[in-house]
């Protein structure tokens, strides 16, 4: 008996039994890198923070625009200036932001100077204007501010130093160093990290205990004093440029040992896979095997944890600089600033010293949950 | 378990030498011997140069000899209480250090306890409440505490008692007692004013202990036998207490090892900042003077600290966790 098959004779659509709306064949087909971007835009407080950290970073390229003065202005008449403040109304009539005039009296009695507003004097601020001149970048010559203190008169939004400079302007200034120190270091610590952490976690066996010692050994100093030390034997003669990269491999050095460890743990795993045997069997070299099959895989995760390390780097210029062992001026970061609010006397009579702590903080928080978010969505399909 | 100690101490051993000898190499960094800029030094100030003693001390720590064998005179003195010679302070190294280390040790085992006794409630509490508003309210508060650098916290509270109370916090013991023997009344002057250096260096070190024990204590929370326990009609406390809570106090004392080198590195610059009587300060101006036996002697110190604090608080750990003890490995 012949059997014979059953062949329906409708058309058959196989979408109709499975079928994908636009949104989710976008979702499935979409990269890796895509899913991630869409998870850290739900990430509403990550974004912010991102946010936050794109605007800092803009600032650095125009530091000289946005400064009211130039980084090393002198005003040698208004030493340990307090801040200023700005005014809208004088005498109840609108004006614009101003300033009053700006003077002091000495107290002969406690030797200090007492800055006072004269009320008689308005000054408006100028904006988009011509006043201290500068090098753009070292490059050329330009004297265009975004904001400038009135003619004859000074615009001290956080106050002054012992020079008399400028505080506002030396933190927008302080922020090139101590924003791209962290950047710098983490870009070194990272490929560190990677080369080692890669090929311990490849090789295995006696390179792999070795580097496993080495990340012991480091982890188990005491990070900040192991820093000061290694700080305080470059040589004093270097340049200020080198002594900024001595002090960012100092600080890479030491900080690569937890992407290193990541790296490897991912490896020693990933390395068993068969797909990494078949580019073996393929003839590949470890290099190409490490570099195009297995670190792709877990890329994300180690920008992720890098981002989350930066903070620690710009904290470890910061307090190297506080204690007079990073940076030296003329360089300027906010730690070079804080030096100078080191001794509690000072502190007291002259509080407005310790503005660059604002900024430190507010980098390090959003650097923090910039990477918190980017780790979550590091992991796209959790 | 002894062979566990046992093991355990030789493992140690490796690492010690390791980090000794990067301890010389840093001793070595700086160009020419210390004696060469100490001669150098004095001879700037206008001082006579004690030929004298330059020969004893040349030959004294073998100056004139291969490098290795300085590296071995360094080791073999340490091992016998001489750790060298202080040119700042014209003393041995033991004589200046005296009392600093010891109250370095007093302050990091005062800010271990006092980030566990404020960690293990809030950890705790922030686990079982997951998304609740104390659990958020408390992870704010707790990541602003991770954020804040804690010499800038020292600083500013340095500030504000200074302004609203105008007095110094600064210091580790009232003024009549520096210098002063050990007695009992310098013990509850530094006691008093312990407090304020240990909030200040604990708080970093604090907040990312909650956010670890809170994980942690979440993931076993999350385990079957827990279902399995809540299935069974135990009441939430007793099931919290008997297993997960045990589990999480192992956790405890296997942080130290992440703890101590924060709040080691934290008590020095704190120290600077509040110019406490620690290691911190001289450690400092060491560095600075380039005084690189003393400065060399500090950071071995504040390392040996570390390595033996993890030590203790692996051997503790084994005490406590039988896996471990027989031969696993912990779970993390």
């Amino acid at each position: 008996m012949r059997t014979e098959h059953f062949v329906s004779l409708e058309p058959f659509d196989p979408h109709s039994i499975e079928s994908l709306t636009p949104a989710q064949e976008k979702y499935y087909l979409a990269s890796q890198w895509k899913l991630m971007w869409w998870k850290l835009r739900r990430h509403r407080l990550a974004v912010i923070c991102g946010v936050i950290l794109v605007l800092n970073y803009a600032t650095i390229m125009f530091s000289e625009v946005i400064a009211p003065y130039d980084l090393h202005t002198r005003n040698t008449e208004f030493i340990y200036s307090p801040p200023q403040s700005i005014h809208l109304f004088h005498e109840g009539e609108f004006i614009g932001p101003f300033v009053y005039g700006w003077g002091y009296q000495l107290d002969m009695d406690l030797l200090i100077r007492n800055y006072q507003e004269n009320r008689d004097v308005v000054q408006p601020l100028r904006f988009f204007c011509r006043g201290d001149s500068y090098q753009f970048w070292g490059l050329f010559e330009a004297d265009f501010h975004l904001v400038c203190p009135p003619e004859n008169g000074t615009f001290f939004l956080l106050g002054t130093d012992r020079l008399g400079r400028d505080m506002l302007s030396r933190i927008t200034y302080g922020a090139r160093i101590s924003l791209t120190i962290g950047l710098v270091g983490i870009l070194i610590s990272f490929t560190m990290g990677i080369i080692i952490g890669g090929l311990a976690g490849y090789y295995g066996g006696w390179v792999d205990a070795t580097v496993q010692r080495v990340i012991e050994v480091i982890r188990s100093f005491p990070e900040l004093p192991l820093w000061m030390a290694l700080s305080a034997v470059l040589p004093v003669n270097w340049s200020p440029i080198l002594i900024f990269f001595g002090i960012t491999v100092i600080l890479a050095m030491l900080d690569w040992t937890g992407l290193a460890r990541a790296v490897r743990s991912k490896l020693l795993a990933l390395r068993e896979e068969d797909y990494c045997s078949a580019a073996e069997l393929m003839g590949a070299r470890p290099g190409r095997i490490i570099g195009r099959h297995l670190l792709p895989g877990f890329m994300s995760h180690l920008i992720a944890s890098a981002t989350l390390s930066v903070p620690a780097m710009i904290l470890g210029e910061t307090a190297l600089s506080f204690l007079g062992l990073g940076l030296r001026p003329p360089v300027t970061s906010w730690g070079v600033l804080l030096n100078e609010a080191q001794n509690i006397n000072v502190v007291a009579l002259y509080p407005w010293l310790l503005f660059p702590v604002v900024p430190v903080i507010l980098v390090i928080i959003t650097f923090n949950f910039f990477g918190d978010g980017l780790r979550d969505a590091a992991d796209p399909y959790k | 378990m002894l062979t566990y100690i046992l093991r355990r101490i030789l493992t140690m051993i490796p690492t010690l030498v390791v980090i000794s000898m990067l301890v010389f190499v840093i001793i070595q960094l700086p160009p020419g011997d210390y004696l060469e800029s100490h001669i150098a030094e004095l001879q700037s100030q206008g001082e006579s140069v004690d030929e004298q003693k330059i020969k004893f001390l040349r030959e004294q720590y073998g100056l004139d000899k291969p490098m290795l064998h300085q590296y071995w005179h360094w080791v073999i003195g340490m091992l016998q209480g001489d750790f060298g010679y202080s040119f700042e302070y014209d003393l041995p190294v033991t004589e200046v250090v005296g009392d600093r280390l010891f109250l370095t040790v007093i302050i990091s085992i005062a800010t271990i306890l006092f980030t566990w006794i404020v960690a293990f409630p809030i950890g705790i509490y922030s686990a079982t409440h997951q998304y609740s508003w104390g659990d958020y309210g408390l992870s704010t508060l707790g990541f602003l505490g991770l954020a804040t650098p804690n010499f800038l916290l020292a600083l500013v509270m340095l500030y504000f008692a200074n302004v609203y109370f105008g007095t110094s916090i600064g210091g580790l013991m009232d003024s009549q007692y520096i210098d002063a023997p050990w007695s009992v009344g310098k013990m509850i002057s530094i006691l008093e004013h312990l407090w304020i250096p240990v909030v200040v260096i604990g708080t970093s070190g604090t907040a990312g202990m909650i956010r670890r024990l809170r994980a942690n204590l979440l993931d076993e929370l999350q385990k079957q036998y827990v279902t399995t326990g809540r299935a069974k009609g135990l009441p939430p406390g007793k099931l919290l207490v008997k297993y997960p809570l045990r589990i999480a106090l192992n956790f405890f004392i296997a942080d130290i090892g992440n703890l101590l080198p924060t709040v080691i590195s934290g008590a020095e610059i704190v120290a600077v900042v509040m110019s406490l009587p620690t290691t911190g300060p001289i450690l400092l101006s060491a560095l600075q003077s380039q005084d690189m036996y003393l400065a060399g002697s500090f950071l071995m110190f504040l390392a040996v600290l570390t390595v033996f604090g993890v030590l203790v608080s692996d051997i503790a750990l084994a005490l406590l966790d039988p896996r471990i003890r027989l031969g696993g490995s912990a779970t993390k």
